[in-house]
Parts: C-alpha cells; sequence; structure tokens
C-alpha cells in the first residue's frame, strides 16, 4: 500500500509538468499582447519593450517557460500585470474561499444525494424512485447561476433572511484565519457568533453549487443500489433473517456508496472549475471571480495560475479517490 | 406431523411471455433427521420450492396460487412479514451455491456473523443464553464468541484470529464452510441447502458434504439439499425427492429410489450418470426438452419426452403408486418392479 | 471475395434494425423522453421560424420602446417588458435560435475532433494511442470553463469565436468513448475477416468500425447538447461571447439582474428558457440511450 502510494506520487511528476507546458502552450497561442494590455493604451513602443524586458517576456518561448516552470516550483507563480501581485499570494487568499464553497457543496450534495439514491434504489420504479429521477434530472439541467439568482431573489430579497452575497460582513472582524475556511476557523477560535454568519453567507452559493454534484451522487447510488440488491449476498442476509432496515441501511450503503465515491472525488476538481457562475452571482470572493477579472481584463498570469491550481486539484483528487476506493472495498489489492 | 410439509404448492411466475406454473402442486415432508436430497434439471423448480420455505420468491412476480408451506404446524405462506423473519436464520437456515458471491465482499466474516447470530437471539434468547437485561455490548461479545465456535466447528483453524478476515481472504472451500457456520449459528431446525457444492472443486465437494452431514446428525436437523447431482445424493441422502417441470415424480427413502427407480424420468436420470463401467458410446441422453411452463400442457408434463406415455397421460394428473412404503411415484404406467 | 466480406456487415445491419424496433418501443414506453422530443421540436420551430412568429420581430433586431418600460407580464407582453420596453417573450423566443444554433455547433465539432482523434488513437495503438491519450487526459484536467472563458474573451466577441472556445473543451470526451468503442471493435471477427481480406487501415476504419460506433456517439452528442447550451448562456451571462444587442438567454438574464426584485419577469422568463431546453435535451439524450444503447440500461 505504501509502495504502491509513493509509486502513485511519483507517477504525477511527468503529468504536472505536462499540465504546465499545455497551460503555458495555450496561453501563449493566444492572440492578445498582454504586456501592451498592461502598460496601457498611452504607452509607447519604448515603455513596452522595457516593460516586457522587466517581465521577462522578450525572451525566448522555451526560456520563458523554463523560466515559469521552475519558479512555480519555488512558489513564484509569476505575478499580475495590472495589480502587479503575485499570483501565489493571490491564490492563497481566495483558494481557500472556494474550496470552502466546494465542500460545502458537496457535503450538502451527499448528505442529501446519499439517502435519495438509496431510497430511489430500494423503491425502484415506485414513485419516490420516479420524483427522485425527475427531481435529479431537472437538477443536473439548471443552470447554477439562474438557481442562484432565484435563491436570491427568494431568500435574500423577499424574504431577508440571508446575505444578498458576499463571504462576510465587510465591517466585521473575521476569525483568526487557519485553515483559511471561515466557517471552521470561526468555530476553532469559539467565535460562534461568527460561525454562523459565515454559514449563512455560504448557504445559497453553496446550494446552487451543489445541484450537479446531487443528482449525479443520486443517480450513481440508485443505480449501484439497484445492482447490489441483486447480489447473491444480499439474498443470503435475508435468508438468514436479518431486518430489511439493517440490510439497506448497513450491508447495501456501504458496497453502493463504493463505487458512488468515486464520483464525489472526480467532483472536487471539476466543480473548482464551476464556481466561476456561483461567485460571479454571489460575489464570493474566490478563485472563479479572480480569474473571471483577469479573463475579462486579458491578465494572463493569474488564469495560468488558476488554471494550473484546478488541474492539480483535481489530479491530486483522483489520487486520493484511488486510494481510499482501496481502504473501502477490501478486494482491491495493490501491486 | 412432520417438521416441513410442503402440500400442492402452485407457484405462477410473471414473465415478459406470460404467466408460467412453475411450481405443479409439489408434495414434500421432511422431518428431523432426515436429510432429502431434492433432485432434477435446471428450471425443474427445485430452488423456487426450496426459496418457498423461507418464503424469499418474490411476490410479485411470482404468485402462490394454491398450497401450503406448514413448518411445525404453522402455514407460512400465511405469516405476516415480521413472524417469518424470526424463523429465518433461527429455526430455518439456509446456504446457497456460490460462496464466492455469498459472502458480502465488503465486511469482515465475524461482522455478518455477529449480525445473524444477534438477529437469531432477537428471536430466541436461548441461542446467546443470556440474561433478558443484557447490555447490547454483551450481547455483541457473546455473539462473537458464539461465532468463533460455530468457525472452529465447521473446521476453520485458527478461528478466533480468522474472524476479521475478509471474505476474499478465504477459500471457496473455506467460505462456504463459514456460510455453512453461519446459516447454523441459529440452531435451526431446518436447513435448506440449495447446490451448496456445485460452485466448488471436485476434491472440496466431498469434505463440504460430509461436513454437513455430520453437522446435521449430530444437531438432528432436517435439511433440504437442493442438487442436480445423483451421485450427492446417494452419498449423503437419507431420502431423495425427483422433479420434472414443477412437480416431483417420485420420492421415497434413497435406498428404495435408487435401487428401484421407477418413474421413466428418474430411470432416465439415473441411465444419464456415467460410471467406470459405461462402455464408450452408450451413454444415454434424453430426448426432446421441457415443455413451455407458460402453456404447460394438460396431464403428465413428462409425457411428451416419455416411451411410456399412455393416452390418459394426456389427460389427467397421473396416479400415485407405492411400490415399497414411503416410495411413491406418479404415474400412470410406471416401470421397474412396480409395473 | 469482397460479397463474403460484404454480407458480414449485412446481419450486423438487420441486428441494428430489430435492435432499433426495440429501442423505439423502450422509448415510447418512457413518456419522460416524449416530453423531452416534444420541447426539443418546439425549441426548433422557435428557433427556425421564431422572428416571424413572435409579437414584437422589430425588439428582436434592435428596436425601443422607451414608453414601455419595464411592463409586467399582461395581454400585450404575456413576459412583460425590460429596461428598453422591449417584449421579453420576443426577445426569448428569438433567444432560442442562437443558443440551439452554437450548441449544435459545439457538439458537432467537438464530435468531429473526438472522434478522428480517438479512431486514430484507438485503431492505430502503440506509441501513437499513448500520446494522444496522454494529451486527452491532460485537456480533461484543465477547467473547461475557465479555458473556454479564457479563450473566448482573448479570441473577442462573436459566436463563431465562442463556439470555437468551447469545443477546445469538449472533443476529449468524444475521444475517450471513440478510443474505448474502437479498441473493442477492432477484435471483433467482421473486422478481423476484413483485415484478412486485405482491406486498408483507413476503410476498415471508416466502412467497418465508424458505422458500428455511431449509436453511442449520438447518444453523447444529444446528452451533451444541453450542456453545451448551458455553457453557451454561461458565457453569455459572465459577458463573454455573444454581446448585446443579439438576443442570447444568457445575456438577457445578466442584464436583468441589475433590475431584480422589482423587474423578476426580466431574469425569470430567460433563465426559465434555459432550463427547459437543457432540460429537455437531457430527457431527450436519456430516452435516446435507451434506444440505441441498449448495453448501458439504467
Amino acid at each position: 500500500m505504501l509502495r504502491y502510494t509513493l509509486r502513485r506520487i511519483v507517477l504525477l511528476i511527468p503529468v504536472l509538468v505536462g499540465l504546465s507546458l499545455l497551460v503555458f502552450t495555450i496561453s501563449h497561442l493566444l492572440p492578445g499582447d498582454p504586456v501592451k494590455l498592461a502598460a496601457g493604451p498611452q504607452a509607447t513602443q519604448a515603455d513596452i519593450d522595457s516593460l516586457a524586458r522587466e517581465l521577462g517576456m522578450d525572451k525566448p518561448l522555451p526560456v520563458q517557460y523554463w523560466n515559469y516552470a521552475t519558479g512555480l516550483v519555488r512558489g513564484d507563480w509569476g505575478q499580475s500585470v495590472l495589480t502587479r501581485r503575485p499570483v501565489w499570494d493571490d491564490l492563497k487568499v481566495f483558494l481557500p474561499a472556494t474550496l470552502e464553497l466546494v465542500f460545502a457543496a458537496l457535503a450538502f450534495a451527499v448528505i442529501v444525494g446519499i439517502p435519495a439514491g438509496l431510497l430511489s434504489g430500494v423503491y425502484a420504479n415506485r414513485w419516490p424512485d420516479y420524483l427522485s429521477r425527475v427531481v435529479s434530472l431537472g437538477a443536473i439541467s439548471m443552470p447554477r447561476f439562474f438557481l442562484g439568482l432565484i435563491l436570491q431573489l427568494v431568500f435574500a430579497m423577499a424574504l431577508g433572511w440571508l446575505p444578498l452575497g458576499g463571504r462576510f460582513p465587510i465591517i466585521d472582524e473575521p476569525p483568526p484565519a487557519l485553515t483559511g475556511f471561515l466557517t471552521i476557523d470561526a468555530l476553532a477560535a469559539g467565535q460562534f457568533g461568527a460561525f454562523w454568519v459565515a454559514l449563512q453567507h455560504l448557504a445559497m452559493p453553496a446550494i446552487a453549487m451543489s445541484l450537479s454534484p446531487l443528482a449525479t451522487i443520486t443517480r450513481m447510488m440508485r443505480a449501484s443500489t439497484i445492482e447490489v440488491l441483486q447480489q447473491d449476498y444480499v439474498l443470503t442476509e435475508r435468508a438468514l433473517g436479518l431486518s430489511q432496515k439493517l440490510i439497506v441501511f448497513k450491508y447495501v450503503l456501504k458496497n453502493a456508496m463504493t463505487s458512488s465515491l468515486t464520483v464525489i472525488g472526480l467532483y472536487v476538481g471539476w466543480l473548482l472549475g464551476g464556481t466561476v457562475l456561483v461567485e460571479t452571482v454571489f460575489d464570493w470572493p474566490g478563485i472563479g471571480l479572480y480569474a473571471t477579472k483577469a479573463i475579462v481584463s486579458q491578465d494572463f498570469m493569474p488564469v495560468m495560475g488558476v488554471t494550473l491550481a484546478i488541474g492539480t486539484i483535481f489530479i491530486l483528487s483522483n489520487l486520493v479517490v484511488d486510494l481510499l476506493y482501496g481502504l473501502l472495498n477490501p478486494k482491491v489489492r495493490y501491486e | 406431523m412432520a417438521l416441513l410439509e410442503i402440500d400442492d404448492l402452485h407457484l405462477f411466475m410473471r414473465s415478459f411471455e406470460g404467466e408460467a406454473h412453475v411450481l405443479n402442486g409439489v408434495d414434500l415432508a421432511i422431518d428431523r433427521g432426515e436429510i432429502w436430497g431434492v433432485v432434477g434439471e435446471t428450471g425443474c423448480g427445485k430452488s423456487l420450492t426450496g426459496l418457498s420455505v423461507s418464503r424469499l420468491v418474490a411476490t410479485p412476480p411470482a404468485r402462490y396460487a394454491r398450497g401450503a408451506v406448514r413448518f411445525d404446524g404453522t402455514d407460512l405462506l400465511r405469516l405476516d412479514e415480521a413472524a417469518m423473519r424470526r424463523l429465518r436464520g433461527r429455526r430455518i437456515g439456509m446456504i446457497f451455491q456460490d460462496p464466492t458471491t455469498n459472502l458480502n465482499p465488503v465486511f469482515r466474516i465475524g461482522e455478518q456473523m455477529v449480525d445473524v447470530a444477534l438477529h437469531a437471539d432477537g428471536a430466541d434468547a436461548s441461542v446467546l443464553g443470556l440474561p433478558s437485561g443484557a447490555s447490547r455490548r454483551a450481547r455483541k461479545a457473546a455473539a462473537r464468541d458464539l461465532a468463533i465456535r460455530m468457525l472452529d466447528r465447521v473446521g476453520i483453524p485458527d478461528a478466533a484470529g480468522r474472524i476479521d478476515d475478509y471474505p476474499h481472504q478465504f477459500s471457496g472451500g473455506m467460505r462456504q464452510r463459514v456460510l455453512i457456520a453461519m446459516a447454523l449459528i441459529g440452531r435451526p431446525d431446518l436447513l435448506v441447502a440449495d447446490e451448496p457444492t456445485t460452485a466448488l472443486d471436485v476434491s472440496v465437494q466431498a469434505q463440504i458434504l460430509r461436513l454437513i452431514h455430520d453437522l446435521v446428525r449430530q444437531d438432528g436437523l432436517g435439511v433440504m439439499l437442493i442438487t442436480h447431482n445423483l451421485g450427492v445424493v446417494a452419498q449423503i441422502c437419507s431420502h431423495v425427492a425427483v422433479m420434472y417441470a414443477g412437480s416431483i415424480v417420485e420420492r421415497g427413502p434413497v435406498r428404495a429410489v435408487l435401487k428401484n427407480p421407477t418413474h421413466p424420468y428418474t430411470r432416465a436420470l439415473i441411465a444419464a450418470i456415467p460410471s467406470a463401467a459405461t462402455a464408450r458410446g452408450t451413454l444415454k441422453g434424453l430426448a426432446g426438452s421441457v415443455p413451455n411452463l407458460i402453456h404447460a400442457p394438460q396431464g403428465c408434463r413428462f409425457a411428451n419426452r416419455c416411451d411410456r406415455a399412455l393416452p390418459a397421460c394426456r389427460e389427467g394428473r397421473p396416479a400415485t403408486v407405492e411400490p415399497s412404503p414411503g416410495h411413491r411415484v406418479a404415474c400412470n404406467n410406471p416401470a421397474g418392479e412396480a409395473a | 471475395m469482397s460479397a463474403v466480406a460484404g454480407n458480414i456487415p449485412s446481419s450486423a445491419a438487420a441486428a441494428r434494425l430489430q435492435n432499433w424496433r426495440r429501442g423505439l418501443y423502450r422509448f415510447r414506453q418512457s413518456w419522460l423522453s416524449v416530453v423531452g422530443l416534444a420541447i426539443v421540436v418546439l425549441l426548433l420551430v422557435a428557433a427556425i421560424a421564431g422572428p416571424w412568429l413572435v409579437p414584437y420581430p422589430e425588439h428582436v433586431a434592435g428596436g425601443i420602446n422607451t414608453g414601455a418600460r419595464f411592463k409586467p407580464p399582461s395581454a400585450q407582453h404575456w413576459f412583460g417588458t425590460n429596461e428598453l420596453g422591449q417584449d421579453v417573450l420576443s426577445l426569448v423566443v428569438a433567444g432560442s435560435r442562437v443558443s440551439l444554433l452554437a450548441g449544435l455547433a459545439v457538439v458537432t465539432l467537438a464530435a468531429i475532433v473526438g472522434t478522428v482523434v480517438g479512431a486514430v488513437a484507438g485503431y492505430v495503438g502503440r506509441w501513437v494511442d499513448e500520446a494522444l491519450m496522454r494529451f486527452t487526459d491532460l485537456m480533461l484536467t484543465l477547467p473547461s470553463l475557465i479555458l473556454a472563458m479564457a479563450v473566448a474573451a482573448a479570441l473577442g466577441p462573436g459566436i463563431a469565436n465562442m463556439v470555437f472556445a468551447i469545443v477546445l473543451s469538449w472533443w476529449p470526451g468524444f475521444a475517450r468513448l471513440v478510443r474505448g468503442e474502437v479498441m473493442a471493435r477492432k477484435e471483433e471477427v467482421y473486422v478481423q475477416a476484413a483485415r484478412a481480406l486485405g482491406a486498408s487501415a483507413p476503410r476498415i476504419l471508416f466502412r467497418h468500425i465508424l458505422p458500428n460506433i455511431v449509436s453511442p456517439i449520438i447518444v453523447k452528442a444529444s446528452l451533451d447538447m444541453g450542456f453545451a447550451i448551458l455553457t453557451v448562456a454561461s458565457l453569455g451571462f459572465v459577458g463573454i461571447g455573444v454581446k448585446p444587442p443579439t438576443p442570447e438567454w444568457g445575456v438577457l438574464l445578466s442584464l436583468a439582474r441589475g433590475y431584480l426584485p422589482d423587474y423578476w419577469w426580466t431574469a425569470i422568463f430567460p433563465g426559465c428558457a434555459i432550463f427547459l431546453a437543457v432540460f429537455a435535451f437531457n430527457l431527450l439524450g436519456d430516452g435516446l440511450r435507451d434506444v440505441l444503447d441498449p448495453r448501458a440500461r439504467r
């Protein structure tokens, strides 16, 4: 197991190099001159040249890539040509906000989706099943930004129960940074009031984000529940008198969850890239909003940084899923 | 009154093409200490008969049209689900064919056995023998001890050390031993074993059969052993019932039936067993095929393959003859010494 | 010789027809798929004939009516009017053309690119497969929406640029699918027979393998259609790709955001249109999967 884990980690290196090369190549293939843009409309050709020299963008592309890649390892992810701030520093601020959103969305999706899918499978082709299938297909089809707007319209504007957007009131002092997750930091500091406020801000964007993983988990869980219920060992369990409750919620649940878990892990990376719209609607200060602002002003370094960060997390979460899968399913043996 | 009495059981099964009459008046009585072999070819209804004893046939698509399954005098088909469940695992144990798929792969074997033991104890507190106010923890510990003792009884070496292993860590034969231990942990009165050795290596089959034989003899269980292998029946059964297309065509003490097979189907079945003495090229098969059970023919269902069939065989239910006490044959034109 | 080679696929064609009949029966059994198909047909009608059907075609062309700003839904304006006094119903109906056209273009182009890459990788195998698939996997790790946004923004506004940008992140899914199917078919008897008869690689690929894997490609395309429409609307919503005054659902929704909650109808109707279109294609795709891909039962 340990050797397998180590080997998988070593094999990550070429993948990460490939990822950085791909991101670098795409960004240099695109039209648009970021230096010219950064120098401003009044800049002369001389101004542009000197800024290019300053940013190292006058060198040949392989050299530029080499500088970029070695910089990545050292924690120098380039800087925004507009704000002149290091991308790495920005990511350290914005990534936790997005991760908090993604994990909250996944938690909601798992808490609702696993039981919904399980019941759907147990009651296959009866009304609880039809209901959950139509709802989950609807959830997959619902644009996240539209659901976000409806939630805002109802819970913030009409009812006034929840804040319209943002992550924490600007005038209040946030809890001391520890994990970067405001809810957890607030709990860690014992500030339950702050925790409640952070949770209120988190609720709507997290629910808007959770729609598609919720629907997918429900469908996966339904399919695997139906499959597991047809297994011989369920018949044996039934034949030896175990109750339907014990069979479904203990024996079937664990078997069915093993395959659904894969999806949950894959969604971490996928959702990270999909927060853009929800962050825009709810003004959530995460990497999605950060990337959108950079994209609109054609500021390449932050976009590359965000893309790389998401790609890396995607690859890492796949690895974690594989390893966890082995822990949950004792039949998987590592060579 | 026998321990188990299946009485004129009729079962219909709804399918894509129509409703099949899959059990056509099954009659069978099993008493404590008897090992009944139920033999027949695939699809003859022997597994459905076994499942009916624990009422594990899903209804729908199945439908019991007539008859009763009496266990200790109670008709199981009229029992409510909770009462039926109290019998399963406690008074009726079951073993199935493939030990590789009948243990839940993601749970340790001990966990599964403990749950069965706790269930059996819930139905009858004498299983664990604890006082009525025993804590859940004490019951779990007692159930675990019982599981280890059972594993030891079925011949798992180092039972205490292996109880926390996962199914995939055992060989096929060992897994079937675990399943036998699990089926017997509630001290049942009746064991239904559906092809318990078919999926095993030939070398292991004899060991498992001997184990079942020894265990049920020690405890005086009644056994319904479902198999398609007459050799298995000859080895360990006291009685045999031969099934064809949803009915029992011949039954009785194993010696009487095998020595003096009287129904033409039983005779064909025995003739089809190759032995060392069988001359090359003389192995007999049976012509024709099992009738379609959706539009089952009137009368004897074997008539279309039977070389002794009379016109009456296609009219109504065949008459019953009794060549020797307890040996009953449903046939209008029986072969063998009764004829 | 060629008669022999020709005979084998023709029996396969008969089997396909048989599958089609069974599938069609299953499709009609599932009323949700029929509902999906009905909505899709409605959308197609709106996309083709929309500009002539709507009550205020001049608004679709960009005309405004400052006298009738923010009228709530009424008999004259079923969906109300927006900040420029334009009839929201007319804009929403006209928006179906952009969404369907862009969605169709995205899925078609992605299917073509993905099929070529996947077929070559799967058929040639060895290092070509290795290289193409590693590249495909890398593309799959990139966040597709951000990639599409960045590329569309760099290329500048316009539907064609937007479609290109989305296709860039969309083809790898098709490539993976087609590669798997090609690898599976490569070993089948009729392909080996064709190879033994000396058919060239392109001929085997196009005449013998691809016709047999059209079904999974169509199923994926129909399921992807909804998400392509969603992605187009997403780009419009963040202001990249299609720009006003083109009546695009995402653009309409993003413009309406500023007028919530008082003038909710300007946002709700375009949003519902997006939802309905995506939902319809998902229902249809689910049904088509039952028809065309009997192995992937639900």
